[in-house]
């Protein structure tokens, strides 16, 4: 992958402290099911909920959840989010008692199911300026350094704990803590396309240009969804992320 | 094989069918129709099946003209045309469409028999106005191919269409977080914002108050009804986000979605709560109109 030589000039840039990787690959034994509560929240659909928690088993439950459901004959659309599924279905043709049973069905055959083996991707950032305006507020906020808050920020190993909101925007677990940062009093109107992000504890891009209240810290070119393609987009629930800073004047 | 000319598109048009369904884990909500019960009804009236892609004129509507012979119908709000709603009407070769500024109500489909012939992106041909995803609105010069896709005859004029007027009540069941609010939603009217669109109905009024819960990101539904830290509520639309962190007091129910549809700013609504039963009952009752045409 092209983004390997950039990772040397990385290196020559900023001493980077690893970080021991807090996803691990895999903690979550076939066969451990964490209680799910189904609740009807519209006349078409379920939540299914794993609790109030965030954590890195929710999101394996959360993952065997989608997966187990994907292509099930009368549910329309599957929402993942941290720690709950949306189940979308038509009333003509279920009730919710119907597709509750079909959810506990599927999720008791499927027990055994491992979920996928995690994809990592190395993006590309152009930090600061006019790629990432919000930069020297996260610095100011932080009380870090420009420098340090980008060191921190493409030191991390960050983890898709879902793709969602508006148009594949994959919501990013592993944000450093010192980087936490409160989102804009008011949105912005226009965010551009492949800005990088951080919203309070959470780090994000942006995939097209849309309105949105994350600190923009800086911009990647890489194409994350092309809107006259079919999914799946670059990046999908379970993927791990890193971000690596480069220097060129912008694409 | 017959075609449409775009000589005028109107304010807002686009190629819509019923949705795009199973992306929502990409974060790509359905789109579709804002109000399915028009897009249905004007299908089912020209011997198309329901799902045939239409046009979806948005307050004030375009000028097509017709090459080569075709049955339409328009459907939904009534558009200041020269041709009757809720019927198939015959249209010559070279004839021309005009229609004007919604005389009520929001939306207005001109369906085609044999639907339109336009590539599908992931399975629909429904615009996602806001991505981008299945195409853009229609403008001046464009032309659509008809397709041969009838399925029956044209159908007699529909009785008893549904018909927008100035107040509209949306019936509701409870949000994940009703428990977190009292009857704040239900107490007074509210207006329909200028900033509302496909995404979401933006309104004003009685301000809900900010519930103590602690709300974590999660799926969200059509029809759902948010309560933002302003207070001002928002009714997610056909173009809506997938995920949302705002707590959901109430669910607009799914017989009520063509009257979301129907709304337009300044319009004044109100919530009513029914049971989840009642929500399906009158669903059950509206199907019973549709295959009655």
């Amino acid at each position: 992958m092209p983004v390997l030589v950039l990772m040397i000039v990385l290196e020559d840039l900023y001493e980077i402290d690893e970080r021991p990787d807090i996803f691990p690959t895999r903690i979550c034994h076939p066969g451990d099911v964490k209680p799910v509560t189904i609740q009807p929240v519209s006349d078409r659909s379920l939540l299914l909920s794993l609790g109030d928690e965030i954590s890195f088993d929710a999101h394996l439950a959360v993952v065997r959840l989608t997966q187990c459901l994907q292509g099930v004959r009368g549910i329309l659309n599957l929402h993942p989010a941290y720690t709950s599924v949306l189940v979308d279905f038509d009333p003509r043709l279920r009730s919710h008692a119907q597709v509750e049973a079909l959810v506990r069905e599927r999720m008791a055959s499927h027990a055994d199911q491992l979920p996928p083996e995690p994809r990592r991707f190395e993006i590309p950032v152009h930090y600061g300026g006019e790629n990432g305006p919000d930069l020297g507020d996260v610095a100011r906020h932080t009380g870090l350094t420009e420098r340090r808050v980008v060191e921190l920020h493409a030191a991390a190993e960050y983890l898709v704990y879902f793709v969602g909101f508006a148009t594949c925007f994959p919501y990013l677990g592993g944000l450093p803590p010192e980087l936490a940062t409160p989102r804009l009093a008011a949105p912005r109107k226009y965010v551009p396309e492949g800005s990088v992000a951080i919203g309070a504890e959470q780090a994000g891009i942006y995939p097209l240009a849309s309105p949105g209240g994350w600190r923009l810290i800086g911009r990647t070119h890489l194409k994350l969804f092309d809107p006259s393609e079919s999914p799946p987009p670059l990046l999908r629930m379970g993927d791990r992320v890193r971000f690596v800073p480069v220097r060129e004047a912008q694409p | 094989m017959s075609r449409i000319h775009v000589l005028a598109p109107g304010f807002l048009t686009t190629v819509q069918d019923l949705g795009r369904f199973g992306y929502a884990h990409f974060g790509i909500s359905a789109s579709g129709a804002a109000d399915p019960l028009a897009l249905r009804a004007g299908n089912l009236l020209v011997g198309n099946a329901e799902n045939a892609p239409a046009l979806e004129m948005t307050l004030t509507g375009g000028e097509f003209a017709f090459e080569g012979t075709a049955v339409i119908s328009l459907t939904g709000s009534d558009f200041a045309s020269s041709i009757p709603l809720w019927q198939p009407v015959e249209i010559r070769n070279g004839e021309t469409l005009t229609c004007g500024p919604a005389r009520s109500g929001a939306r207005c489909y001109l369906s085609i028999r044999g639907g339109l012939d336009v590539p599908l992106m992931m399975g629909s041909a429904s615009v996602h106005v806001m991505t981008g995803v299945g195409g853009r609105p229609l403008r001046r010069g464009d032309v659509l191919p008809i397709g041969d896709r009838a399925v029956r005859r044209p159908r007699k004029p529909a009785l008893g269409a549904p018909a927008h007027r100035g107040m509209a009540c949306l019936r509701t069941t409870a949000g994940p977080q009703a428990r977190w609010f009292g009857d704040e939603l239900y107490t007074g009217g509210y207006r329909v914002r200028e900033e509302s669109n496909r995404m979401g109905i933006r309104l004003e009024g009685p301000a809900l108050p900010s519930p103590g819960g602690h709300m974590i990101t999660e799926g969200v539904p059509l029809g759902a009804v948010q309560a933002p830290p302003d207070g001002q509520p928002i009714v997610l639309f056909v173009e809506h986000q997938t995920t949302g962190g705002y707590p959901k007091p109430a669910n607009v129910i799914s017989a009520d979605f063509w009257r979301l549809g129907q709304l337009r700013p300044r319009d004044e609504i109100r919530f009513e709560r029914i049971t989840m039963e009642g929500a399906l009952a009158l669903l059950r009752d509206q199907e019973e109109w549709l295959y009655s045409l």
